[in-house]
């Protein structure tokens, strides 16, 4: 470089006292509108109250109580069922069967995803299995389980597991197969035996994944219950909102049938707004490995 | 007499623990399998290291000194040569051999601090009272108390590796080994974990092994550096380096280490010298 390209020559600053800006500027609290809206309840809510109010406007346009009723008959509907104890009795039945599938289709896929990770075979027989059985549908496998299980709600139970097992064991393996190689380092540098390494270390690692493959089984799992229900009819002990939707149906009480899908709707609300997000929120919330807001 | 005797024969001991060999390293050459060739990461190299080392491996990047470090961690098994840890083959990871890491998210983030310290301490068998009242003192020792029960993501980098440093530190491992433990932290930040660490090593006299490719880190942590030559690494020269020195004879071995870095290269680049 030749001098002539050289800057000129400039004096230093040097600032001997600093002055701070007062407390509450560098720390503000937000303003309550603002922290309102921040919450996620709120927003979510709003949502809600302008889908309603689009259904409630469209049906009054539409004017046909057969096709689509308004939002305030299905609401009445809802209230009668309820009241009756038909309703929630059915949904009571399908909750029961729901979970007890549920379950089975996670402990399977716990196990299966376990073996995955720790052996060879176990990942091998993983990836062969997912890629055959994911896409085949439950209900496909429905008349076939009738035929192995019988009528009841073993058969049932067999098509939920199914429908369940597959989505979560995905998603699960892809969580172990994601946890970073540091934080195997370190796991296996306690020394630790490999059924503890996997409860300890790479099932909390794997978190997010795992709770993002129990709510999509978990939605999964309620598909394939309400059309189980709706081909099949009642189950053993006395029929679920699948079967009080396909009732209803045949009465043409069309007003019933929206109350029947809404209870899944607002089921499917509950799971995702309480029970998954405390879980999240005691979990891979607090522990900063999923963004917070 | 007799009491003079005890006391030079305890001198002997004492001497002979001092010299003699913790981990020794020998004719090791490790290679990486890709999925289309085998690539030799170090050839035959050899080295040992004594009680209470600062023992510094220092190479180019690609040299082969993190896979060394693995290696001893018993995390990749070498195809020819041995790794012995107090006499014994080493042929997989334990909390004998604790390990810091150069990435910050080498803690579990579903632990608190004090958590994360304890958490090799389960395959002790102490008592869930000591194990707590240990990873108290660690975590005291490195100047966290305050944060014990914060979690690493609420943590700076330096912190984290602070953090990683009680955990291995509290385990009372024979050897400690650090894959560039202070990398990925800023200059300020990095200067004072290494006063922090030779503090610690001043306190307790642990034997360490350090990896860098830092020069200036090397001569300031280490007492004994192990200089590898780039790939595949191999041993290119071994040094003494006293904590005592004055800056000009520290200057002196980074400008013969550097000289020897880079003298392989093709041409001498201006600016080498860190």
């Amino acid at each position: 470089m030749s001098s002539t390209f050289e800057n000129a020559i400039r004096p230093d600053l040097v600032v001997d006292v600093v002055a701070k800006p007062s407390k509450d500027f560098v720390v503000k609290p937000l303003a309550i509108w603002e922290r309102v809206l921040d919450s996620d309840g709120f927003r979510r809510a709003m949502i809600l109250i302008v889908l309603a109010a689009v259904w409630q406007a469209y049906a009054l346009f539409a004017d046909n109580d057969l096709v689509f009723p308004k939002l305030t008959d299905v609401l009445v509907a809802l209230w009668r069922s309820t009241l009756s104890g038909v309703l929630p009795a059915r949904t009571w039945n399908s909750l029961q069967t729901l979970v007890t599938g549920y379950a089975l289709g996670i402990g399977l896929g716990v196990v299966i995803t376990t073996a995955a990770i720790t052996t060879r075979l176990g990942s091998d027989l993983l990836a062969t299995l997912t890629a055959m059985l994911n896409p085949l549908p439950a209900i496909a496998l429905l008349p076939l389980a009738l035929l192995w299980f019988g009528l009841g709600s073993g058969s049932v139970l067999f098509v939920l597991a199914h429908s369940v097992l597959w989505p979560f064991a995905l998603n699960t393996h892809a969580g172990y197969q994601a946890v970073s190689e540091t934080l195997r380092l370190a796991g296996r540098n306690c020394g630790l035996p490999p059924l503890q390494y996997v409860i300890r270390v790479l099932m909390p690692a794997a978190l997010p994944s795992i709770i993002a493959g129990l709510k999509i089984s978990w939605a999964f799992g309620w598909r394939t219950l309400i059309a189980a229900e709706l081909v099949f009819g009642a189950s053993s002990s006395g029929g679920g909102v699948g079967w009080f939707i396909f009732e209803k149906r045949n009465d043409l009480k069309i007003p019933d049938v929206f109350a029947g899908l809404l209870v899944i709707v607002l089921i499917g609300l509950f799971m995702e707004g309480v029970f998954f997000r405390l879980l999240e929120r005691h979990t891979v919330r607090k522990w900063g490995m999923v963004r917070s807001v | 007499m007799l009491v003079r005797d005890n006391q030079m024969q305890f001198q002997q001991e004492f001497a002979a623990t001092q010299n003699s060999v913790l981990v020794d390293v020998k004719d090791v050459t490790l290679q990486y399998a890709s999925r289309t060739s085998l690539v030799t990461a170090t050839w035959r190299v050899s080295f040992s290291v004594q009680y209470g080392d600062r023992f510094i491996l220092l190479g180019p990047s690609g040299c082969g000194k993190s896979s060394l470090l693995k290696a001893i961690g018993g995390f990749i098994r070498p195809v020819e040569g041995s790794i012995t840890l107090q006499g014994k083959p080493i042929t997989k990871p334990g909390p004998d051999r604790m390990m810091v890491f150069q990435e910050f998210d080498q803690l579990f983030p579903w632990r608190t601090v004090i958590e994360n310290v304890m958490f090799p301490m389960t395959v002790r068998s102490w008592s869930k009272r000591d194990c707590r009242e240990r990873a108290r003192e660690a975590l005291e020792k490195v100047g966290l108390s305050s944060f014990a029960d914060a979690y690493p993501h609420m943590l700076s980098g330096g912190m984290k590796q602070r953090t990683a440093i009680a955990r291995a530190m509290a385990m009372e491992p024979d050897v400690l080994l650090m894959d560039e433990p202070f990398a990925a932290l800023d200059a300020l930040t990095r200067r004072r974990l290494q006063d922090e660490l030779l503090r610690l090593w001043d306190d307790l006299r642990f034997t360490m092994l350090f990896v860098t490719h830092g020069i200036d880190e090397a001569t300031r942590i280490g007492s004994r550096i192990l200089l590898l030559s780039p790939h595949p690494g191999q041993v290119r020269a071994e040094f003494s380096c006293r904590s005592d020195w004055d800056a000009t004879q520290r200057l002196g071995l980074e400008q013969r280490i550097t000289s020897m870095l880079v003298e392989g290269t093709e041409k001498p680049q201006i600016g080498v010298a860190s």
